[in-house]
């Protein structure tokens, strides 16, 4: 839409006055849902609102700075959408705290505090986000040997049956949180410089244009890879991520559904395999299909946690029971992975979709920004974060409401889980970068040109 | 590269509201499945936190919720518990019965009646308080029934109604063997299920509510009925003469096995006034009268008295009193005198004797008297009803004068109270097997002139001889008691 436009003279405000005002409204989500977790809960307004509020606001009001200093043209409504939800979700966790005696949300509020530090600091760093193209063999590196990290003997530690994380010290990270912000830039880097072999080159055989062998590979890489951590890490949700990540960056760049086919193909027969072959996927599914055929089993599979989350959430029905009258806790993990069954328990539907919005609106800004963007790099880190969001979401979000067989992968900035945090600030930080890029007006040298402007000759990449 | 990224778009859209739809199913439309869900412990757990209304008898709680220092908020608690448990029920961790069940919906506050305090609960942010129920019971009545009833020797299995007969409230309802619910509403849950299973192993039924789950053979307590039909056709009045004598030979039988005796009472030769034949209990005389007036013409009266259907709504469940629909001859006559397939709870006994009591009319029993707000507010007080004209005035009052004969002169002279005229009738029913006793049976109602309560005592067991039981002595004390209790409130 914009890029006729910016060719007629049209100019992005910067819109960081809105940015603040709409931060303040996030703060209110935030500071409001920890106080009526306290009434709720506890009776009172905790006593400690004003150091966390004040910690909080500290926190965002930083993040507008650097947005405001170093990319001052940034989409205005991705911080705030994610300052609400942060904040949201460390209101549910620590109303999960009072009820179960746990310190999540100090650690939570810690997480967030470094992801806003290294939001902070990705967007100084990077000042253009194409510099990023030329990592783009470093990152798939570094994205593989981090996946392959908690396969490691000594370093990886298994949680709850699934593979995917290493221990460090007393600390626990999932290394596939990092991978998955690796890989969309090397993704990205990579699709850039072949799309056109992989567009263009090939035989046709039959009505279908097969590209040529070579340009499978990485492809039938990515598959195996996925296949991989179905398999061997016993992840599916991860699995599906990165596979239907790179599908969906490889269609964008190609512009070849045919590519979405092969690809669709590849992953159903893979998950068709695993199904027929490993008995958790077996479980999964079949605890989807009749998830009351297992409630409170005497021995595995159990459903107990998709059970208790659809009672909780037809318990908390369209406007909930409200924190603290509602139950909770009879899920286990609440805090991470169902989240959003405690969500609906007391907030109600009214809650559930309010974040599923807020969801759709990072998606939107971000899908925004790589239409408007005039790099196809950024085009493809643009698509493949905003990819990484959707998909994240609905794989977990579905699981838990009972739309898909369930898989572990935590909602992003809800759930309680550090890695997942710092990687989904980082991410912000990427979007936040592309968008400033795309919006900022155009240097007049490219006007001498008159070229198409996403032509990345004819742009002046700043260093 | 924006025609994928648009398309692209399109497809998170459909992801999203998939999520959405999704949701809305889960949380609009699959909500009440999933909350009616016997497994679902939420709704379960926050009834059993929540303050509960209480159950009150005049001004004071049979049942009420207090606050609690444990994982539950409050806590239920019975204060008088074994004389009321069969009207309450329990409130279990696991299960409700009686009032606590039949009036759940007042009591936890989901009624609709309490939207108005719900709503100002909601916007002011209390804790939904649950309404109360108030009862028809009279405290002074249920007390006398109770303790007339535990008074009598061993292990008693028995019950006692007492009906107001011209409203039909139910001023008394009393069951043994009865429970303590305080130790099925314990937060102790294995202290619960413990004393459930052996309440439920119990072979003498504590849970079960005699006055309404139990039917039994009525005996002689059914010559109400039989004399109702025979003076409603006409033939006789309260001063004819009806048939007598010391034995009836049942139609199309012969020899001991379709022999009526009267059991030594007097009972005349051939013809015999009405008064004696009642006074008397003879059951040659109420065999002989079932089978001239038919067997039609006595299920349309029994049924007109409420027997063969539902009629408590309140209180659940009840058991159907029955009236056989198919007889020959034989069997009429000896459904004539409460034998044969004839079975009846106390309640249906109460309701028979009332609607004497009230011209005829046989009023629907009720025991909610008021629905009230958590505040005592009334929300609503149930109005009586008509179920039936059972019989005509004129009857009624032949009835009546028969019946005072019986308390007078008859069977029934235990149940006489001093300066009131009081109408009464024993029964004594064969159980049917050899190895069980007799069941006592006696209604009644007074003053006779001006009915203030109808009251039906049974009692299925006691450690009585089996040659000593008998309706008038057993059960006539404790209904004198009950309608002292209520003429001298």
């Amino acid at each position: 839409m914009s890029q006729p436009s910016a060719l007629m003279g049209f100019v992005h405000r910067r819109r960081r006055g809105a940015e603040l005002f709409l931060l303040t409204l996030a703060l209110a989500v935030g500071i409001g849902a920890y106080a009526a977790v306290g009434i709720g809960v506890e009776g009172h307004v905790p006593v400690d609102i004003l150091g966390y509020g004040g910690w909080l606001a500290a926190l965002l009001v930083g993040a507008h700075v650097a947005v405001r200093l170093v990319a001052p043209y940034a989409d205005p409504v991705l911080l705030p959408v994610v300052a609400a939800l942060n904040g949201l979700g460390l209101a549910v966790i620590h109303r999960l705290d009072l009820a179960e005696d746990t310190t999540f949300a100090r650690q939570q509020l810690t997480w967030m505090t470094l992801g806003v530090v290294l939001f902070v600091g990705a967007l100084v760093i990077v000042r253009d986000h194409r510099v990023l193209a030329r990592f783009t063999y470093t990152f798939g590196l570094s994205a593989i040997l981090l996946l392959l990290l908690p396969m490691v003997p000594g370093v990886g530690k298994t949680i709850n049956g699934a593979k995917i994380w290493i221990g460090v010290g007393p600390f626990s990270f999932q290394p596939g949180e990092v991978a998955k912000v690796l890989l969309v830039v090397a993704f990205a880097g990579y699709l850039v410089l072949h799309r056109d072999a992989l567009a263009l080159a090939g035989r046709r055989v039959l009505f279908v244009d097969l590209p040529r062998g070579r340009d499978l590979g990485p492809i039938l890489a990515m598959w195996l890879v996925s296949l991989g951590i179905l398999v061997f890490q016993r992840d599916l949700g991860s699995s599906l991520l990165f596979f239907g990540l790179f599908l969906v960056m490889l269609y964008v760049a190609t512009e070849r559904p045919g590519w979405l086919l092969v690809g669709g193909g590849l992953f159903l027969s893979g998950a068709f395999v695993a199904w027929r072959l490993f008995g958790h996927v077996q479980d999964r599914v079949d605890i989807w299909l009749h998830p009351f055929d297992y409630y409170n089993n005497p021995t595995p599979p159990y459903s107990d946690q998709i059970v208790e989350t659809m009672f909780g959430m037809g318990w908390g029905g369209l406007i909930g029971r409200g924190f603290g009258e509602g139950d909770p806790t009879r899920i286990t993990y609440a805090e991470a992975d169902f989240i959003m069954g405690a969500i609906g328990e007391e907030l109600g539907l009214t809650g559930v979709i309010a974040v599923l919005l807020l969801y759709g609106l990072i998606v939107e800004r971000a899908l925004r920004a790589a239409l408007i963007s005039r790099d196809g790099f950024g085009k493809l880190v643009a698509v493949g974060l905003a990819g990484v969001v959707t998909l994240q979401v609905f794989v977990v979000v579905g699981g838990v409401t009972r739309l898909i067989p369930l898989t572990g992968l935590t909602t992003p900035f809800l759930s309680y889980g550090g890695s997942s945090l710092v990687a989904n600030w980082v991410i912000i930080a990427l979007l936040l970068r592309i968008s400033d890029q795309a919006r900022r007006p155009i240097p007049d040298l490219s006007d001498q040109h008159g070229e198409a402007p996403d032509e990345m000759s004819t742009q002046v990449i700043k260093l | 590269m924006n025609k994928p990224i648009r398309t692209i778009s399109m497809f998170c859209l459909l992801l999203f509201v998939a999520l959405m739809l999704n949701a809305t199913y889960l949380q609009f439309w699959k909500a009440d499945s999933l909350d009616d869900d016997p497994r679902n412990r939420r709704v379960i757990e926050a009834a059993y936190s929540r303050e509960r209304g209480a159950i009150l008898v005049g001004r004071d709680p049979i049942a009420e919720s207090v606050p609690s220092d444990d994982r539950f908020e409050f806590q239920r608690a019975y204060p008088v518990p074994f004389r009321y448990a069969p009207i309450t029920g329990y409130f279990s961790y696991f299960s409700q019965t009686g009032l606590e069940q039949s009036q759940n919906e007042v009591l936890s506050g989901e009624d609709p009646r309490l939207f108005v305090t719900k709503l100002v609960d909601l916007l002011s942010n209390n804790p939904n308080k649950g309404g109360s129920v108030q009862l028809t019971i009279d405290a002074d009545a249920q007390e006398a029934a109770y303790e007339g009833l535990d008074a009598l020797p061993g292990a008693v299995e028995g019950s006692v109604v007492a009906l107001d007969p011209s409203s039909g409230k139910i001023l008394a309802m009393v069951s043994l063997p009865t429970y303590d619910p305080n130790k099925l509403a314990s937060h102790d849950l294995d202290e619960v299920s413990d004393t459930y299973d052996r309440l439920l192993a119990d072979e003498s039924e504590p849970l079960l509510n005699r006055a309404i789950q139990t039917t039994l053979p009525p005996g002689s307590t059914f010559k109400l009925v039989t004399a109702a039909a025979a003076i409603e056709s006409g033939a006789y009045t309260a001063d004819d003469l009806v048939p007598g004598g010391a034995t009836y030979q049942l139609p199309l039988t012969s020899g001991e096995s379709g022999l009526i005796d009267n059991e030594g009472r007097d009972c005349g030769t051939d013809r015999i006034p009405f008064k004696q034949a009642m006074a008397q209990s003879c059951n040659t005389t109420f065999a002989a009268l079932a089978n001239e007036v038919g067997a039609d013409a006595m299920i349309e009266q029994a049924e007109a008295f409420g027997f063969n259907s539902d009629y408590l709504e309140d209180l659940r469940p009840q058991a159907r009193s029955v009236f056989p629909s198919e007889m020959d001859a034989a069997q009429t006559g000896q459904s004539g005198i409460g034998q044969f397939e004839v079975r009846a709870t106390p309640l249906q006994m109460a309701m028979v004797a009332a609607a004497i009591a009230n011209n005829g009319v046989v009023k629907r029993p009720y025991i909610v008297d008021e629905v009230q707000s958590a505040e005592y507010d009334v929300l609503e007080k149930t109005d009586d009803s008509d179920l039936s004209q059972a019989i005509s005035a004129a009857t009624a009052s032949d009835l009546t004068a028969l019946l005072v004969e019986t308390v007078e002169n008859g069977t029934a002279s235990p149940a006489a109270i001093d300066g009131i005229t009081v109408a009464g009738k024993t029964g004594t029913a064969q159980s049917g097997q050899d190895d069980v006793a007799p069941y006592a049976w006696f209604v009644s109602f007074a003053p006779a002139e001006d009915p203030q309560v109808a009251v039906a005592v049974m009692i299925e067991s006691a450690d009585i001889p089996r040659g000593e039981i008998a309706g008038g002595q057993l059960g006539g004390p404790i209904a004198k008691a009950v309608m002292e209790a209520i003429i001298n409130d």
